[in-house]
């Protein structure tokens, strides 16, 4: 019997099944960069004497333990929490050194004074589900950016960028930073028209 | 004359290509060592309610944890059903969150130790009380800037 060599396997092909493994890895992969709603927490000491604040200027929203919410008093839909808030704080209803020239709003006289002024009060309760508590933050902040957006755009309107993307654009750490010099003013001008003044309440005990 | 020739009648070699595969695994190797999944192994229930208004939270080095909600189906019969917290890789009570941000102030760098956000993973059915309680334990300790992450998306898609 003649002897034969074995024959030698075909390794061409190997490097098309790791070629294969790699670009599932590569696809499958996501370097996960958390997002969310960023909020800063007041102090822990208590004011000596709080400040007065009309009531005209304050925006209250209550969420209670059926997760219902109860905006300035009247159980409102979600839906409708946007335009409301965005409605009193673009108000403006204040008069000579407290008016706001740059409002778009009905003037009533009844609610906010300024934006600067205005106080959006949120109180949830201990029985409040977490997924309806960031809903309301979201439509709240949502609010907000809905006029920076649109202060933003009119101010400065060579920009090209709303107030969302030119924050998103300053908090990205790839751009230089004589871009972002450029931008903080801008940014924080638009910030100072419209502070967000997001007051928390302590939640209430449900009685049971 | 026969030298030329000979020097001309052989084929060029293929080039091999019996390296190709070690250097695509090693390609692969680096990729599944560098690519870090999740810090922790995650205890407790963790669907994070949708938001659209978010901000990236950039700079992992500047970012600690707290994870709540019910604990998962494999540790149902030990810790109940009650949501929970969860500080890196155990359950805790809402006491220890202090001692939990201290211990992770203590081991950043210096300079990062005035801007550390603490990131609160939060299951959606979770209830308030006990987010307002760990809130409050952040700020006893001076935490005071943190970020309720969720997963991008309409609001809508928290209301059944």
């Amino acid at each position: 019997m003649a002897k034969r060599s074995a024959p030698e396997v075909n390794a061409g092909s190997m490097a098309d099944i790791a070629f294969l493994l790699l670009i599932f890895f590569l696809v499958t992969t996501t370097i996960e960069t958390d997002s969310g709603i960023n909020r800063k927490l007041p102090p822990n000491e208590e004011l000596e004497d709080p400040p007065i604040i009309k009531q005209k200027n304050i925006f209250t929203v209550v969420v209670n333990k059926n997760n219902q919410l109860l905006v300035e008093e009247e159980l409102t839909d979600i839906s409708d929490l946007r335009p409301l808030a965005v409605e009193f704080l673009d108000n403006g209803g204040g008069i000579d050194e407290e008016s706001c020239n740059y409002c778009q709003g009905s003037r009533d006289p009844k609610s906010s004074d300024n934006p600067e002024k205005a106080i959006i009060s949120l109180k949830n309760d201990r029985e409040t589900s977490y997924k309806v508590y960031i809903s309301v933050q979201n439509e709240l902040v949502a609010a907000y950016n809905e006029l920076r957006d649109r202060e933003f755009l009119r101010l400065f309107p060579n920009e090209y960028m709303s107030f969302v993307e030119a924050n998103k654009k300053y908090s990205d750490p790839r751009t230089s930073p004589e871009e972002k010099a450029r931008l903080r003013p801008l940014l924080s001008e638009v910030k100072i028209m419209f502070p967000q003044k997001l007051s928390e309440a302590e939640p209430s005990k449900t009685k049971s | 004359m026969s030298k030329f020739k000979k020097k001309k009648g052989g084929e060029l070699p293929a080039i091999s290509t019996a390296s190709l595969p070690d250097i695509v695994f090693m390609l692969l190797f680096f990729f599944m060592v560098a690519t870090v999944m999740r810090d922790s192994t995650l205890m407790v229930k963790n669907q994070l309610p949708a938001a659209d208004q978010v901000q990236k939270l950039d700079k992992k080095d500047r970012v600690m944890y707290i994870y709540a909600g019910e604990p998962s189906s494999r540790y149902t019969d030990k810790y109940g059903s009650q949501p929970r917290i969860q500080l890196n890789d155990k359950f805790a009570s809402v006491g220890e969150v202090a001692a939990f941000v201290l211990a992770e102030r203590a081991s950043k760098r210096q300079e990062l130790q005035n801007v550390l956000t603490t990131a609160l993973k939060v299951d959606g059915d979770t209830k308030m009380g006990l987010i307002s309680d760990i809130k409050q334990e952040l700020r006893k300790v001076n935490a005071l800037k943190i970020n309720y992450t969720t997963r991008i998306g309409g609001y809508t898609q928290n209301i059944d």
